[in-house]
């Protein structure tokens, strides 16, 4: 009882400090120290890869055509003469920017559209899951497709419509994880009380439902790499010359008989980059005490 | 005396804590239980009890490991078995009956073929014998309709039977010696009542060794011969049931035994402080110092060895002589408070039903479910605590939901003071919210992970009172003295408290909106009792400075006479009993009354249960007639089928609803209740 | 249990209905029709208006919603924009094939998946678990085309004992497609094992750490007995959901794989006619692709009902 009144940590410092500590342990785990050093290197180099490369992206050289590895290009040249080194290199730029943006916003409207309906229940929300479980019942590139063959493939139209598109099984993810949260009695405790739904989302579901949306957000920032890319490669993402993964192994395939270097730079990078996000989100579920197999036995 | 059964010698178990340190679980524990005895192992949670049972199997939990010491087993070690040796003796000749049966049997084996298998692996029967033995065993443990039961899926028997089919199957190999890892925890009275008598009759009938793992002195009381009292994992004190339930000669067992609440005594119990030391964390000395009433120098430093007293007992203790002056039977003050006359809640006829009729329902003409709890009236005037027990599926917690607004009532009146209570909580004003406060079972459920304790508080006093900043915080430090912890809790997240600290915590919440009404569900259930002493009287301190109201429901009716001064009881969500707690555990009494008391286990080898009715379980209430006929040791025929039973009034406001008329009852019972005011 | 199976069938039709609204009315909101598609420049004036009446596109939407969805009903998609040939004939030798394509790599990568998964499970954190766990992360992360890329680099180019290339045509009976689809269903089992392996290591893990699991073993049950007898049967139950959502996946989503190796299966045809804006097509083959995932997530939920005796009680408890 002779204890100095201590002054309470403000929120936002005791949030930061748990963040903190989840870093920490991502980074003791071998999986989230390689992914996550993997991640931030792409992300280092995309931003600074313009002023590191050897050759200008567009330069072509008609004397230069699929020639293999030297000294002067190190990883050869492609089909128009142009140093793949300096495109692989850069190939991350436009799909790291697009998917950084889409997917905050694809895991904030489905995420909160998903707590909303898994607290309020009721009709709307059996009709919510009726629409979205329609909308997950059709393949990903239909969708994808119909508005990018429509409305082009500029970043205007990509980033809504990945966010788009990724945001609804986030609301399944998002309303489950709610479900598990409502049914504690701290919620009934926070209802009792009289509180607000608002009250109820922002202090007690929020904080709880937080992890699982971390998580979520690192997976479909993979899986829209990946759909990116496959987009790309199909020819409906990026437009030449600018320089892109997908786009640069469809270009490449055709010669890789004899020029099997132009798919080897891509290959590695885009595939480097997904595994590295998706060893981080696997290291985050594990720390965050997500993953079921990794709960502690005793 | 023969050679013993099982025999534990210098066996520490630990595990390797975050640090890199190795952390014991059980210390230097001996132990020996010779053929036909039956040892209790007692402790509270975290004692090591459990793991010390299934390390005599030579069986230890993922991540921990053997330190030193042997488990011996007809005086071969557990531990230095192969795989294929330990497969003959387990299950076998020295068989396990585990905790919650329910989540012990395989949920996709019928229960015919998992006691088949124990049959194949270690009865050396002809496989055509099978299904004859495994029914005759079923039969044995009591089960009705043993064909019935072979064929069903584990989650298609009651808790009860689930645990009748576990022991059942540990008798399939006709053990020798018995392993009982808190057999009848988490089953209603009557049940543990009625399957502790099982165990008793087949302990004596097979002369099997046993060793029985409880929380609860009342259930050992009941099937031990001998009690080892554990303490952060070491054994404190050993010796005979009765040395130790009526002399013993440890401060821990002392303490133990005074925080027990008892049927026979109206009084609060007494607390015992502190929580035990978590493993690694107990010192060179005593584990219990921190803790102990009489402590010296001396135990801090050195540490006692269990050493033998002349009344046969062992004790772990420096100082036995002067531990034998503490007081072991509840010395603190009966709940009496002054109470007012005008009701604060009054529940009119009220009535709830779970289960909606759906469109499909409707169309297809079904009637309406029979209500879950039906035509329940209750007063509860100021100042006063009101107990509502019963069994699960009473429906004693959905009254608890309604009077909170999270469930509506399906028929009926609520009133707060004079006005009726709006049924859900979106309805009701600000003020009414503010007065009623609910306090729930599982702190770890109720205190949000995410939020520290400031935070908890902070929801009803900026709610309720608009608090912030300074005023804030000296409020919220107000309040955590007033649930004695300090205001360095204001910071801690839930996880970083003890058990009781959190339920200290939501108690703590509720009293933030200085409310008028506290509704209590079960709140010291999930609780260790030593612990639970400690919340009851801190709820009692503050009903006598407040003046608040309680409604207290649980399941423990010793727990609810200590703190009630009126108790209703609850059957499948109707009233059978209301009256003042002296009336209600006096005579006479609503037949069910009567079974539940006569079930309680007393910490006492002088107390034993009478067991008046049979214990099924059923689904659902009759939809005609009483409640309880199904069930009534004391049915009159076909009447209680037929007719709802009127209330017969007593003396003081007692009120019982029976078909039998209060004089009847009081002839009926007087007989048998001699046998307990013995004690 | 009659009762739940007409619920589930219900909402499941509640589902299909939503999606032959949202396939309707996505291609009534976006810009151009099947004739300002067929007509392409010349898609004005005169011609376009009469192509629209021969077509029926000047009927109110609602109208045409229901006569598209009455023909879907009975098979009859309509004929395609640009040829003029009868989509469900030109949609039922692409289904064939991509169902062709679907039960290879179902039968190489299912079996395949719960053995690991199980192996994984039981020996958990050991050397083979760590390195098939680390093989499951690579395998389903890499993109497809990148997997399918290499292994035609490694097995067709270099080696040369696999075609990289499928050249047979849409119509050919089954047996044709052998040995060209075999790199393609090696990418795609590739992918879904990694997928199923996951999820059947964790739920073997869970299963194995239960309560059940030690009670056997404390019943004296030997090792192989409690994995076979007490732990699969609850550990392999919820892998049926996620082998479903594969199934559907496998259907519709592999056009990347398809595009690839040059297989006439639904994703190419679809990302043909969506290319080609021929709307009717890309419709029918929504609609069939969507009624499969509803169908085949509805079977799985049925079947882990069958299989699970608690859920099986819990309906018949609720009737």
């Amino acid at each position: 009882m002779t204890d100095a009144p201590a002054t309470p940590a403000p929120a936002r410092a005791r949030a930061l400090s748990r963040w903190g500590g989840v870093l920490r342990d991502v980074m003791s785990r071998p999986s989230g120290a390689i992914g996550l050093t993997l991640v931030v290197f792409h992300v280092v180099l995309a931003i600074v890869s313009p002023w590191i490369v050897p050759y200008d992206y567009r330069a072509m050289d008609a004397t230069l055509m699929l020639k293999g590895p030297s000294a002067l290009h190190w990883l050869g040249t492609d089909h128009l003469g142009r140093d793949v080194l300096t495109r692989t290199l850069m190939g991350g730029r436009e799909a790291l920017l697009i998917t950084g943006i889409a997917t905050p916003i694809a895991v904030a409207w489905g995420g909160l559209l998903g707590i909303w309906f898994g607290l309020v229940g009721g009709r709307a929300d059996e009709v919510l899951m009726r629409v979205v479980d329609a909308f997950l019942s059709l393949p990903w590139i239909l969708k994808m497709l119909v508005l990018i063959v429509t409305f082009g493939t500029g970043i205007e139209v990509l980033i809504p419509t990945l966010a788009f598109f990724y945001g609804i099984p986030v609301i399944r993810i998002a309303r489950a994880a709610t479900h598990d949260v409502v049914a504690r009695d701290f919620v009934s405790a926070a209802r009792a009380r009289g509180h607000g739904r608002i009250t109820i989302i922002r202090k007690e579901l929020l904080p709880n439902v937080l992890d699982a949306l971390m998580v979520e957000g690192a997976m479909r920032w993979s899986w829209m790499l990946l759909a990116f890319s496959s987009l790309s490669f199909l020819g409906f993402g990026v437009s030449p010359p600018t320089p892109d993964w997908g786009l640069m192994i469809a270009d490449a395939r055709g010669f890789m008989s004899f020029a099997p270097w132009g798919v080897l730079g891509p290959v590695i990078a885009l595939s480097s980059l997904i595994i590295g996000i998706n060893l981080t989100a696997d290291a985050l579920a594990k720390a965050l005490g997500l993953d079921r197999a990794q709960k502690a036995p005793v | 005396m023969s050679a013993p059964m099982i025999e534990v010698r210098g066996l520490s178990v630990g595990f390797t804590g975050r640090s890199g340190a190795t952390l014991p679980v059980l210390r230097d524990i001996d132990l020996t239980v010779a053929p036909g005895e039956s040892l209790g192992l007692v402790g509270e949670s975290g004692s090591g009890k459990s793991t010390l049972a299934l390390a005599a199997m030579g069986y230890l939990k993922r991540g921990l490991r053997r330190l030193e010491g042997s488990a011996l087993y007809r005086g071969e070690d557990m531990f230095a078995k192969s795989r294929s040796e330990l497969e003959a003796v387990r299950g076998g000749k020295l068989a396990l009956i585990p905790q919650n049966s329910g989540q012990s049997l395989t949920p996709t084996l019928r229960i015919g073929a998992q006691l088949g298998e124990a049959l194949r692996l270690h009865a050396g029967l002809p496989a055509d014998r099978h299904r004859a033995r495994v029914l005759e065993l079923l039969g044995q443990v009591r089960l009705p309709d043993p064909e019935a039961i072979f064929d069903r899926f584990p989650h298609e028997l009651s808790g009860g039977q689930q645990q009748r089919a576990a022991i059942a199957m540990a008798l399939a190999g006709t053990p020798d010696a018995l392993l009982l890892d808190e057999p009848t925890t988490g089953l209603d009275v009557t049940t543990q009542a009625h399957i502790l008598e099982l165990l008793r009759e087949i302990a004596a009938e097979r002369g099997m060794a046993m060793v029985y793992v409880s929380h609860d002195l009342g259930a050992i009381v009941r099937v031990c011969d001998r009690v080892a009292v554990m303490y952060a994992g070491e054994i404190v004190l050993q010796g005979s049931v009765r040395q130790v339930l009526k002399a013993p000669a440890h401060p821990y067992a002392r303490g133990l035994l005074a925080s027990i609440p008892r049927l026979s005594d109206p009084a609060l119990p007494v607390a015992l402080g502190g929580r035990p030391p978590a493993p690694g964390q107990a010192g060179a000395g005593c584990a219990f110092v921190d803790r102990c009433a009489i402590a010296q120098p001396r135990c801090r430093t050195e540490h006692p060895a269990l050493t033998p007293l002349a009344s046969g007992d062992a004790v772990r203790c420096h100082f036995p002589a002067e531990a034998q002056t503490l007081p072991i039977a509840g010395q603190g003050t009966a709940s009496d408070d002054a109470r007012g006359e005008a009701p604060v809640l009054t529940l009119d006829d009220l009535s709830i039903s779970y289960s909606r009729p759906g469109l499909l329902d409707r169309l297809m003409g079904r009637a309406a479910a029979v209500p879950t709890v039906d035509d329940v009236a209750l007063t509860v005037r100021r100042g006063e605590t009101l107990g509502l027990v019963g069994e699960s599926g009473s429906g004693k917690s959905t009254i608890l939901k309604t009077v909170a607004g999270l469930l509506g009532a399906a028929g009926g009146e609520i009133r707060f003071e004079d006005t009726p209570l709006p049924g859900v909580v979106e309805q009701r004003r600000p003020d009414q919210l503010r007065r009623i406060q609910l306090v729930f079972q599982n702190p770890d459920d109720s205190l949000n992970p995410r939020q520290t304790v400031a935070e908890i508080l902070e929801q009803p006093l900026k709610l309720y009172f608009g608090l912030s900043g300074q005023a804030l915080l000296d409020r919220s430090t107000e309040i955590l003295e007033r649930v004695r912890l300090g205001a360095h809790y204001l910071d801690r997240l839930p996880g970083q408290l003890s058990g009781g600290e959190k339920q200290r915590v939501a108690i703590a919440r509720a009293f933030a909106a200085q409310p008028d009404l506290v509704l209590c569900d079960e709140v010291t259930s999930a609780l260790d009792v030593s612990v639970q002493a400690a919340v009851l009287d801190l709820l009692d301190e503050l009903q006598r400075t407040q003046g608040t109201t309680y409604v207290f429901v649980s399941h423990d009716l010793a727990v609810v006479r200590a703190l009630s001064d009126r108790v209703a009881v609850l059957y499948q969500g109707r009233l059978c009993e209301v009256g003042p707690s002296d009336k209600v555990y006096g005579l006479p009494s609503h037949p069910y009354t009567e079974v539940l008391l006569g079930a309680v286990l007393e910490p006492d080898p002088d107390v034993a249960p009478r067991l008046t009715a049979d214990d099924v379980v059923e689904l659902s209430p009759p939809a005609r007639g009483c409640a309880f006929q199904r069930r009534c040791p004391r049915k009159l025929g076909a009447v209680c089928e037929t007719d709802t039973p009127p209330w017969h009034m007593g003396a003081g406001g007692h009120a019982v609803r029976c078909h039998i008329d209060l004089a009847d009852l009081a002839a009926a019972q007087a007989p048998a209740q001699d046998a307990v005011k013995k004690a | 249990m009659l009762r739940m199976l007409l619920r589930r069938l219900f909402l499941g039709a509640v589902t299909v209905v939503i999606v032959s609204v949202i396939i309707f009315a996505g291609v009534e909101i976006l810009p151009g029709d099947a004739c300002t598609a067929f007509l392409e420049r010349e898609a004005q004036g005169k011609l376009l208006e009469n192509c629209r009446e021969a077509q029926g596109l000047n009927r109110p939407p609602f109208e045409r919603y229901l006569d598209w969805a009455a023909g879907a009903i009975q098979g009859d998609f309509g004929v395609s924009a640009n040829g003029a040939k009868s989509i469900a004939e030109l949609v039922g030798n692409r289904l064939k094939n991509s169902l062709l394509l679907a039960a290879c790599a179902l039968g190489v990568g299912v079996p395949l998946a719960i053995v690991l998964g199980v192996v994984t499970g039981l020996w958990r954190d050991k050397g083979i678990d760590l390195v098939l766990s680390t093989g499951a992360i690579f395998a389903m992360t890499i993109p497809e085309f990148v997997s399918a890329t290499v292994l035609i680099l490694v097995f067709s180019v270099w080696l040369g004992w696999l075609p990289g290339i499928v050249l047979t045509s849409a119509s050919a009976p089954a047996a044709e497609f052998f040995p060209e689809i075999l790199l393609p269903v090696i990418v795609l089992s590739m992918v879904m094992t990694a997928h199923i392996l996951r999820m059947v290591r964790s739920s073997v893990i869970e299963v194995m750490a239960g309560d059940y699991v030690q009670m056997a073993t404390l019943k004296g049950v030997p090792y192989w007995r409690i994995v076979f007898v007490h732990a699969l049967p609850n550990a392999l139950l919820p892998a049926i959901n996620v082998v479903a959502l594969t199934v559907a996946w496998l259907l519709g989503g592999v056009v990347v794989v398809e595009v690839v190796f040059n297989y006439p299966g639904l994703g190419r045809m679809m990302i043909d006619a969506i290319s080609d804006r021929d709307l009717p097509v890309v419709q029918a083959i929504a609609l069939i692709v969507a009624t499969v995932y509803v169908g085949v997530n509805l079977t799985a939920d049925l079947l882990t009902m069958v299989l699970n005796p608690r859920l099986r009680t819990h309906y018949m408890r609720q009737r």
